[in-house]
């Protein structure tokens, strides 16, 4: 009979490995789908994974779908490696959109070079606040932030959506539900002409250099991570479990608020009642996927990206069904969990004893 | 104001909670978190619809909609139990993986009207004014959640089986050390809870609003997790709870016809505010929960020697 | 009288007969052997029980009393050995195997599931189905007939740990044992408690159901036993009657009666008084805790304080509350390091007044298994080794740090970046006490310094506690090796029942006087 069989030592070369093994599953995977669905499956891989970077538009697009998922996921995984569930992301990410958005909207007449940093800092604060509210619940009352911050995320995005179809309707928009269009003072910079990359991008990089730094060489972080791999040392230390909960809440919040309203001043350009295709959701894949360490959610954001981008392409060119691109993403952290066990365990050969006797 | 019509939808909108926070119930009973209650639902609701509309029969489209969402829990308490991945991810991988399944499959399905479920007809009973309706003129599924309240409450408190099954969420490794076959029992019960979630899916797409939509359940697959904290892990207290946030939702609706001038939005914020605040409410008391929660629960069974 | 083990005419003689005159013991253990890495945990071990005997096991921990009942009730097979039950020769190859030959086992740490009443905890434990009228009134009659009054349908969470211990118990005799093992069960008993135990076994006894009784309670053990058998380091050093044997004969035999190499130099306090408790109280909210009561001492530079006693005794309690891991203490207990008063501050502050402090579990308490030794290096020794720059860490400074730890203590491992949980026992507690001592505190509090440590690494971390000492700080040892506290410290005080009784310089204490406090009984001095 076998068994599982806890390492010494945690397997690194299977760390690095079993992302990459998901990834080949569900390629893999893709095949029997595309198949299932009555397309060619070559084909469908083709255009699903490799046509979108054939081109050099078709990269920064990837780039551009990337830079929301890099900037939450970095987020992520600090809270995820101190055993913070913050699952509520796309709710913190609204909220950046929607005081950011407000913020812009509030000053579409200036013409000043303060509107843009009024506006992301706006944004970066309406992801706190409402990462804040967790925190104060789990600290205080103890209640459970997988939940809270989920619930959460609701009612941002029912208050977008009162937003835009009441007070922050555009007058001069035909009645549809959608603000007015931001000034370009409130607008985030092009990097490309001829493309939508934006500073959005710049934000997200640097996201990665600073939340690597604080991981690896800072006190803070060095914090977050014992808290979560021992809490009984952290107690040794004297490090306070409050004020890790706090902070990890922050930084997550305030990540995805900035991603919000990079999305909204960045990418789309006004407040709509959705500006999030599940990146909040989308980006916990990216952060298991990327180890939890900010340089592999880097990669993870783009390879995640291209699942979005290649669900768009595949609709148009071979007529797959939007939806294809939420079941690849969903298969991908199957396949990733499936695989980590051997990371942690290995597998053994055991003979067989009746659990009555084995005690 | 029609109290009778108000009622009848109060237990439309109760029913899938219920249901589906029952079987959350005893999976958790046994010591395993399952998040994937939104994403089991909602592929319990697309195979369901699916299938009634392929083969016109609304109780082949539950069946076909219970074993679909089982196959799904069957997945995760693999991945699970066998496996030792992490429960919180896990769950969250079956919720995406649910999202995603469930809406490539019920594209061939928007739009299609269907006949909701029938419901029962007592003759005279059913015909009688107010308790003829509430009580004797519902769906079989209806019947079907009191009748698994009631299952289930008797199963926890009064069988052996029960016994084993709340043993092995206290204390996995005590009940091993018994000799109770502590992954088994919780492999039925994860598979159970994923039966139930089938149900309430079905339920859904077949009588609470008889049509397909993406993500249909909006976010009641995470309420029905939250009401089995607020009903302290019991089984009645959380069919109480999937009633009141039944109210609530359907009073988000009425408000409306009763002229207040509150925007839609609001209302409709109501269920999820008010699982925040059950949830603050029960997790305040510490020494309850203490009491009542399943000590093992999200904790890894390793048999060791 | 005593008899040494080969004397088994003696034996015989002085072992309780049963009325029925029958010779054959119940229970007979003969040269069982178990070893384990590195230690030889039972050593060619007689044992004979008659029925209806209360039998003393008696013997300090480390002394292999607890591998010895996991052998008898199945949890292990020994080495070498044989185990005649009834005369005949068994196998005794798990629980339930034991339990049908009639054996039952009530645990030092009972295994109740706390959410569920007594009824269903027994429902759950018997072997055989059985209907619950019928379950209740078979509860019942074992109750009355045994003195154990228990209330079925409370639930275990609400029940006292006595009463725990009698639901346990109950458990037992459904099965109608011919044995029956209780291991160290007045350990959390209240006096009182401890007498109705007793009256339940004395009945028990007089029904021919034989007890196996595991203490280190000299007392106790004197009181209700009709046998004892004393062990030490894995042997059995005796046999007696305890209702015969004076309570210091049987303490020198359990702590043996050479007094180790006093092999310290001389430390010589320099008066400045660096650790100060005063009237400490503490209840932990965990029930199965110890609580502290009322103590009360000091300790100055240069000396080494001693806290013997048998584990379970409110160590960990203790240690938790000097570390300042736990603050919340009750009035009006006062703690001062280096003449500061530090009740209310916590772990990295009570650090930065010059206190290191070194817990029992090595593996996720004292280090982060999962971390490299440099990354572990900076739990305690942030700030005190000046190892923090505006918020960052100094990699530096951290790993030759570390460098110096393993080179000065003689650690073994590949490097400062091997992960901690590779480190085998002695090589981890070597680079943790390095750790704090390379900190240079002056008051440390060290528990279990050396257990589960090879002989080698032992000897340098005693010589490295004396340096320390020497060099002006003040040390509290908190062990349960007697031959420890007697090598290193020069002072030495008995932990027992969250009390600490003070005896002040060892070289002025008997081994008689330690070994009656640790047997639980108050000592005036």
């Amino acid at each position: 009979m076998f068994t599982l069989e806890r390492r010494v030592e945690q397997s690194k070369s299977w760390l690095v490995f079993s992302p990459i093994m998901a990834i080949g599953l569900t390629v893999l995977s893709g095949i029997i789908i595309f198949s299932v669905l009555d397309k060619d499956p070559w084909m469908s891989l083709y255009t699903f994974f490799i046509q979108p970077l054939t081109t050099g538009f078709g990269f920064t697009e990837l780039i551009v779908k990337a830079t929301p998922l890099i900037l939450i996921g970095v987020g992520l995984s600090i809270g995820f490696k101190a055993n913070v569930w913050n699952i509520g992301a796309e709710g913190q990410f609204t909220m950046g959109a929607i005081a950011g958005g407000g913020t812009a909207l509030f000053l579409n007449t200036q013409e000043s070079f303060l509107v843009l940093p009024a506006v992301l800092l706006m944004g970066i604060l309406g992801g706190i606040v409402w990462g804040m509210i967790p925190a104060f619940l789990k600290t205080k009352f103890n209640a459970n932030e997988i939940l809270t911050s989920l619930m959460l995320s609701y009612v941002a995005l029912l208050i977008l959506s009162y937003l835009v179809h009441g007070p922050w309707r555009d007058p001069g928009g035909y009645n549809f539900p959608e603000s007015k269009i931001f000034s370009d003072f409130a607008m985030l910079p092009i990097l490309l002409e001829g493309t939508r990359l934006n500073l959005g991008t710049g934000f997200a990089v640097l996201s990665v250099l600073i939340i690597y730094i604080l991981l690896s060489r800072t006190v803070l972080g060095y914090q977050f991570k014992v808290v979560g791999l021992a809490p009984a040392a952290a107690k040794h230390a004297g490090f306070d479990r409050v004020k890790l909960i706090w902070l990890s809440m922050i930084i997550s919040g305030g990540l995805a608020g900035l991603a919000g309203i990079s999305e909204v001043s960045g990418t789309i350009g006004q407040l709509l009642p959705s500006v999030s295709p599940g990146y909040g959701f989308t980006a916990i894949i990216v952060a298991f996927l990327g180890r939890l360490n900010p340089v592999g959610v880097l990669f993870a954001g783009l390879i995640m990206a291209l699942t979005y981008i290649g669900g768009e392409n595949a609709q148009i060119e071979i007529g797959l069904p939007a939806a294809v691109t939420g079941l690849f993403q969903g298969i991908i952290l199957f396949y990733l969990l499936a695989c980590d066990v051997l990371a942690r365990y290995r597998l053994r050969y055991k003979p067989f004893l009746k659990a009555r006797d084995r005690e | 104001m029609d109290v009778v019509a108000i009622v009848l939808t109060i237990i439309t909108a109760s029913t899938p909670l219920l249901l589906a926070a029952t079987g959350e119930l005893i999976t958790e009973k046994s010591g395993v978190l399952n998040l994937g209650v939104e994403g089991m639902m909602l592929i319990g609701a697309i195979t369901a619809f699916a299938i009634t509309t392929i083969t016109d029969s609304a109780v082949l489209g539950v069946l076909a909609g219970a074993a679909a969402s089982t196959s799904l829990a069957f997945v995760f308490g693999v991945l699970v139990l066998i496996f030792l991945a992490n429960q919180v991810a896990t769950g969250l991988a079956l919720t995406i993986f649910g999202i995603g399944l469930s809406a490539l499959v019920g594209t061939g399905f928007v739009g299609i009207a269907l006949e909701p479920l029938p419901k029962l007809d007592l003759g005279l009973l059913s015909a009688m004014p107010v308790i003829g309706e509430i009580l004797f003129g519902q769906d079989f599924l209806v019947y079907l959640s009191f009748f698994m309240v009631v299952l289930v409450a008797y199963f926890l408190s009064k069988t052996r089986l029960g016994l084993i099954l709340r043993a092995v969420g206290e204390s996995h490794d005590s009940a091993h050390a018994l000799g109770y076959p502590v992954l088994l029992v919780r492999f039925l019960a994860i598979l159970f809870g994923g039966f139930m979630c089938g149900l309430a899916g079905s339920y859904l797409s077949l009588a609470y609003t008889p049509l397909w939509a993406e993500n249909m359940t909006a976010g009641r697959g995470w309420i029905a997790v939250a009401l089995v904290v607020f009903g302290t892990w019991r089984a009645v207290r959380v069919a109480l709870g999937a009633y009141l946030f039944g109210t609530i939702t359907i009073l988000q609706l009425h408000v409306q016809g009763w002229g207040l001038e509150i925007a839609s939005q609001f209302m409709s914020m109501l269920p999820y505010l008010a699982t925040i605040a059950v949830l603050v409410l029960i997790s305040r008391d510490g020494a309850k929960i203490r009491l009542n929660a399943p000590q093992s629960i999200g904790k890894v069974f390793t048999p060791s020697r | 009288m005593i008899t040494a083990p080969n004397d088994s005419q003696n034996n015989m003689k002085s072992s309780y007969d049963k009325a029925s005159g029958e010779p054959n013991a119940l229970l007979e253990l003969g040269e069982i052997s178990k070893a384990f890495p590195g230690v030889l945990a039972n050593d060619g071990i007689d044992l004979r029980v008659m029925p209806g005997e209360i039998h003393g096991l008696v013997g300090e921990n480390g002394a292999g009393k607890s591998t010895l009942l996991k052998i008898i009730y199945g949890l292990l097979r020994p080495d070498q050995g044989s185990i005649l039950w009834e005369g005949d020769a068994v196998s005794i190859l798990g629980p339930s195997q034991a339990r049908s030959l009639g054996i039952g086992m009530v645990f030092q740490h009972f295994s109740l599931f706390e959410a569920l009443t007594v009824l269903e905890n027994i429902a759950l434990a018997i072997d055989e189905k059985c209907k619950t009228q019928e379950l209740r009134s078979r509860i019942d009659e074992v109750s009355r007939n045994f003195g154990l009054s228990i209330e079925i349908d409370r639930y275990v969470h609400s029940l006292s740990v006595g009463e725990r211990q009698r639901v346990e118990i109950v458990r037992c005799l459904l099965q109608s044992p011919k044995l029956l093992i209780l291991d160290e069960p007045t350990s959390v008993l209240t006096p009182q408690e401890a007498e109705s135990l007793f009256e339940t076994l004395n009945i028990l006894s007089k029904r021919g159901c034989a007890i196996l009784y595991i203490s280190h309670k000299l007392h106790e053990i004197k009181k209700i036993c009709h046998a004892a058998t004393i062990l030490r380091a894995g042997r059995v050093v005796a046999n007696c009657d305890p209702s015969k044997e004076p309570i210091k004969k049987m303490a020198e035999l359990l702590v043996g009666s050479q007094l180790p190499e006093i092999n310290r130099g001389r430390l010589t306090a320099d008066g400045i008084e660096r650790i100060h408790i005063e009237n400490l109280n503490y209840t932990s909210k965990d029930p199965f805790s110890v609580k502290l009561k009322n103590i009360s001492f000091t300790v100055r530079g240069g000396e080494i304080l001693g806290i013997a006693g048998v584990a379970g005794n409110g160590q960990t309690e203790l240690m938790s509350v000097l570390s300042g891991e736990v603050k919340d203490l009750d009035e009006p207990s006062i703690i001062k390091f280096n003449d500061q008063i530090v009740t209310s501050k916590g772990a990295a502050e009570r650090r930065l007044l010059g206190a290191g402090f070194v817990p029992e579990q090595r593996q996720g308490h004292a280090a982060v298994t999962e971390m490299s030794l440099v990354e572990n290096v900076f739990l305690t020794a942030l700030k005190t080794c000046d190892l923090e720059k505006s918020g960052f860490i100094d990699q530096a400074k951290a790993s030759s740090l570390a460098e110096s730890i393993i080179s000065n203590f003689d650690v073994r491992t590949t490097g400062v970046q091997a992960e901690t949980g590779s480190l085998s026992g002695g090589n981890l507690q070597k680079f943790i006490v390095g750790r704090e001592l390379l900190q240079q505190p002056s008051i440390l509090i060290i528990e279990q310094p050396t257990w589960g440590v090879d002989v080698g690494a032992a000897i340098i971390l005693r010589r490295a506690l004396l340096d320390l000492a020497k060099s002006g700080a003040a040390v509290i040892i908190i062990s349960q090796d007697l031959d420890e506290i007697f090598e290193v410290c020069n002072k030495i005080a008995v932990m027992a029942d969250g009390m600490i009784s003070i005896l002040g310089d060892i070289a002025a204490v008997s081994m008689e006087e330690i070994g009656v406090l640790m047997g639980g009984q108050r000592y005036e001095h």
